[in-house]
């Protein structure tokens, strides 16, 4: 147990390293520079472009080199102080994650999880239910292979524009402002539950199609032949076969986490929701080094550390795992 | 599953406990709601950077004077009076009885302040200090200016573009956070207060207590929501049910829908949208052929300006004046006459005959124009990817080119890059409506356009393709120090005539105030037949009339 986890968070670390050095070169190597990017609309007095640019130069240590702007920004990791941002200057970035990544968690963690959920759910079934199958096996490939931004613009027309259920833009309407009260409760679940169900969607047809096959896989094992021979239920087959099948969707559910933002990124584009995802989509734009660094550095971390989560669960749900590292055989 | 449950639960929980602190919701009929400002959430209301959000400028801060650009004239605001008493001062008396919003006595103190911080401190307006030799208070509402060299262009655009700041505040912030303070919550004088700020909207609360109540009229809304700006089709989406009064957004094709469902504009028909800036091809003049006037003269002419106005815009934008110029502050010193003579206009016989003159034939048969040193063109016009209208018009541009064989293609850069490059002298040719927004003196648009400032590092003033003539820049200088009118005719004509004939820029079509709105929640929207004010809410612009707006709207019942 002990030399797994040790193992473990060894790699983990050396990811994390790479990562936030990957984060730290790569926007520095789009051409121009984000001062430019920030000025290049401005129009003012003669001679005072060039008197903000140098302010704005000195001020965010651009005019260092750049192995000093790095130890710079290991320093900033180990602190937690990102900064400001150059395209929201001069909001401190840790405020802007703070503020954005609540609209991500109620939105992402309930849409994956309960994606996964229900997809593995339905995919047991269509996996013993031939009829069944028939007719969800090409639903769930047509989920799983819609883009997130093509099932969120269909979604949005049809429930959003021609059915006008529900609103097709924002966290909440426009003349409400956040306040612990039902009517704003009911708002934004009303502007959640577009932005979810395209998550939610596209995930599930994934799950299902997975856990679908497993299922038949396992049906066919020898354990399930022997149990069939045995007299025992259908649904004791099923259950069993269903812990088996679980531990490759486990795994897929970890590397899912580490495409959270992607997928994020294209629903709140879509439905214009305030998360991570389209801020991270306009620090691009912008090339807000600080920014970026920011969100690309909490985005690691949860991605890190939801994969570790699944390697400690891993221990519990699959016995050979835990034995394999604790020498109990 | 009963766990998953419980966890989201508990997650709902702290997402709403977190936002209970505040809250409420307006009333929808003492709300205007608008967009089309802003690109980024809201993040400084700190009016002395260039981009501080959107109504900071013009709803809290206020200028000493107004500018009507539909009547280029000017209205005493802040200030009761302001005129030259000499060659070189200009005396303001302040009106008396406006109060900051937090109760204190705007006083010629005030602003003197405002300038001498920027004596004192690194400030984009700086540089006037070149130029300005002292501000003296005479009493509480007596201003004098000195100036070493007036400039007089200059100053008529610094009086309504410089927004006064209250001294017992400022202050009190010390010199290395003069620029980095976010300045929530800002204490101006303007009629409205900072309200609320989130991610994806400002919203700004009447000042009741604001002087100009008893002078101007009382602004209608009680609150102004601006949201920060979302993709087009959501945009018209809201602006069809009402939840958008007034949209400052560039959509696509709104002359269809303006057609099809009840939406405003300026005018009722073509080219619906006022004229803010002049869109126009940039021509690096340090690459061959465009270092030749002859060349770039022969291009103006080969361009049909109508074929852009309609393919890429449907109609919603006006050609350009071949000088440019727009706009009555700028149109005032339009010379007919030079435009009759050295005026382009679509004529690619022309065209072809210029280019055969001098020397830019076809020499090695491939069908495309080569130098006269039988050199090859080839050339590109590039501007950012996903500006649709652009991209549509750098392929009208490229196809008439190519029509008196010009081997010009268009290019679509990531806008960084495109920025990138133009800041660097890297393109053959670009568009680009930089410094050329509509003011009162043509003087900003011959600066910028033109501007001096070429042989640094990069270019960023304005003269994007290095056109270098120390005749145009001296008379350009002139212009700005120059008082007498009929002088200044006589300048501007000269300006005119050279840039007709040297071709720096080819202008081609102006850029609208882009305007929609809707009669859902309010009305009595300016317009043409009821032109009282302007719709617009980009930034620095709302003392140009979005004031006069705000007093005369009517909510609907």
């Amino acid at each position: 147990m002990g030399r797994y986890l040790s193992k473990k968070i060894l790699v983990y670390l050396g990811t994390f390293v790479i990562a936030v050095t990957i984060n730290f070169i790569i926007p520095r190597l789009m051409p121009g520079n984000p001062i430019q990017i920030l000025l290049s609309r401005f129009s003012g007095m003669e001679g005072g472009r060039e008197i903000i640019e140098r302010q704005l130069t000195l001020l965010f240590n651009l005019d260092e080199p750049l192995i000093v702007q790095y130890f710079n920004f290991w320093r900033s990791v180990v602190t937690g102080d990102f900064g400001i941002s150059i395209m929201q200057f001069p909001t401190p970035v840790l405020d802007i994650i703070k503020r954005a990544i609540i609209f991500d968690l109620v939105l992402l963690v309930p849409a994956i999880i309960l994606g996964w959920i229900v997809g593995n759910k339905l995919g047991a079934f269509s996996g013993v239910n031939k009829r069944a199958d028939n007719v969800l096996m090409p639903v769930f490939y047509f989920l799983t292979s819609s883009p997130y931004f093509w099932l969120a613009g269909v979604v949005a027309f049809f429930l959003g524009v021609v059915l006008d259920w529900f609103p097709i833009s924002g966290a909440y309407g426009v003349t409400m402002v956040p306040a612990f009260t039902w009517k704003f409760i009911l708002d934004y679940l009303k502007h959640w539950v577009l932005p979810f169900l395209s998550i939610f969607l596209v995930d599930l047809g994934g799950w299902a199609i997975g856990m679908r096959n497993m299922i038949i896989y396992e049906r066919n094992a020898n354990y399930a032949k022997y149990m069939e021979a045995l007299g025992a239920s259908d649904k004791l087959i099923r259950n069993y076969g269903f812990r088996n099948g679980i531990l490759p969707q486990v795994t897929g559910l970890a590397l899912r986490l580490a495409n959270i933002i992607g997928g994020a990124i294209a629903v709140e584009t879509v439905f214009n929701y305030p998360g991570l995802g389209r801020i991270m989509l306009n620090a691009v734009l912008n090339q807000d080094y600080f920014l970026l660094q920011g969100l690309f550095l909490a985005i690691v971390t949860m991605t890190l550390a939801a994969n570790f989560l699944v390697d400690i669960v891993y221990m519990f749900i699959d016995p050979r795992v835990r034995i394999s590292f604790s020498g109990e055989v | 599953m009963k766990n998953c449950l419980r966890l989201l639960l508990a997650l709902s929980l702290i997402f709403f406990l977190s936002l209970a602190s505040w809250g409420q919701e307006f009333d929808r009929r003492e709300t205007l709601v608008v967009t089309g400002a802003a690109w980024g959430p809201p993040s400084s209301w700190n009016v002395l950077i260039p981009n501080p959000q959107m109504g900071t400028g013009g709803l809290v801060y206020e200028t000493l004077f107004s500018y009507n650009p539909l009547t280029n004239e000017y209205r005493p605001w802040l200030a009761e009076s302001g005129q030259w008493v000499s060659d070189n001062e200009y005396l303001v008396k302040l009106r008396k009885g406006i109060k900051w919003s937090d109760g204190v006595d705007f006083t010629a103190e005030d602003l003197v302040f405002t300038y001498e911080l920027a004596k004192n401190n690194e400030l984009p307006y700086s540089p006037i200090w070149k130029w300005m030799r002292a501000v003296v208070a005479e009493d509480a509402y007596t201003v004098r200016f000195y100036f070493r060299e007036p400039h007089y262009a200059e100053w008529d655009r610094e009086l309504y573009q410089r927004y006064i700041i209250p001294k017992h505040i400022w202050s009190q912030i010390p010199a290395d956070e003069l620029l980095t303070r976010a300045n929530r919550n800002p204490v101006g004088t303007g009629p409205y207060l900072y309200h609320t700020a989130t991610q994806d909207r400002m919203i700004w609360v009447r000042n009741d207590n604001w002087w100009g109540n008893e002078v101007f009229g009382t602004p209608k809304p009680k609150y102004i929501v601006d949201l920060v700006n979302v993709s087009n089709n959501i945009t018209l989406g809201m602006l069809l049910k009402g939840e958008i009064d007034l949209s400052n957004n560039f959509i696509p094709g709104i002359d269809k829908v303006k057609q099809a469902m009840d939406l405003q504009t300026w005018f009722e028909n073509e080219p619906y949208m006022l004229s803010w800036n002049t869109a126009k091809v940039y021509m690096n003049t340090l690459r061959k052929p465009m270092d030749d006037p002859k060349f770039r003269r022969a291009l103006a002419f080969a361009i049909n300006q109508q074929t852009i106005v309609e393919k890429a815009y449907g109609g919603i934008v006006k050609p350009a004046n071949p000088t440019g110029l727009f706009g009555e502050g700028w149109l005032k010193y339009l010379d007919e006459k030079v435009v009759d003579e050295y005026g382009f206009y679509y004529d690619p016989a022309k065209a072809r005959a210029l280019l055969d003159e001098a020397g830019y034939i076809d020499r090695d048969g491939d069908g495309w124009r080569d130098q006269p040193n039988g050199d090859p063109i080839k050339l590109e016009i590039i501007v950012p990817s996903g500006w649709t209208d652009w991209m549509e018009a750098t392929r009208c541009i490229s196809n008439d080119a190519q029509a008196v064989g010009i081997n010009l293609v268009p290019a679509y850069l990531d806008a960084a890059l495109y920025d990138n490059n133009r800041f660097n002298r890297n393109f053959d040719m670009l568009i680009g409506n930089q410094q050329s927004t509509l003011s009162s003196s043509p003087y900003t648009y011959w600066n910028g356009v033109i501007n001096h400032d070429i042989h640094g590092k990069s270019v960023t003033n304005g003269n994007w393709g290095c056109y270098d003539n120390p005749e145009v820049f001296r008379l350009i200088a002139e212009f700005n120090i120059t008082k007498d009118e009929n002088e200044k005719m006589r300048i501007a004509s000269e300006i005119q005539k050279i840039l007709l004939i040297d071709m720096p820029v080819i202008p081609l079509w102006h850029n609208g105030l882009w305007a929609q709105y809707t009669n859902l929640n309010w009305t009595n929207w300016p317009s043409e037949k009821n032109p009282y004010g302007i719709p617009v809410t980009w930034g620095n612009t709302y003392q140009l009339g979005m004031i006069d707006m705000l007093i005369n709207l009517e909510p609907v019942n």
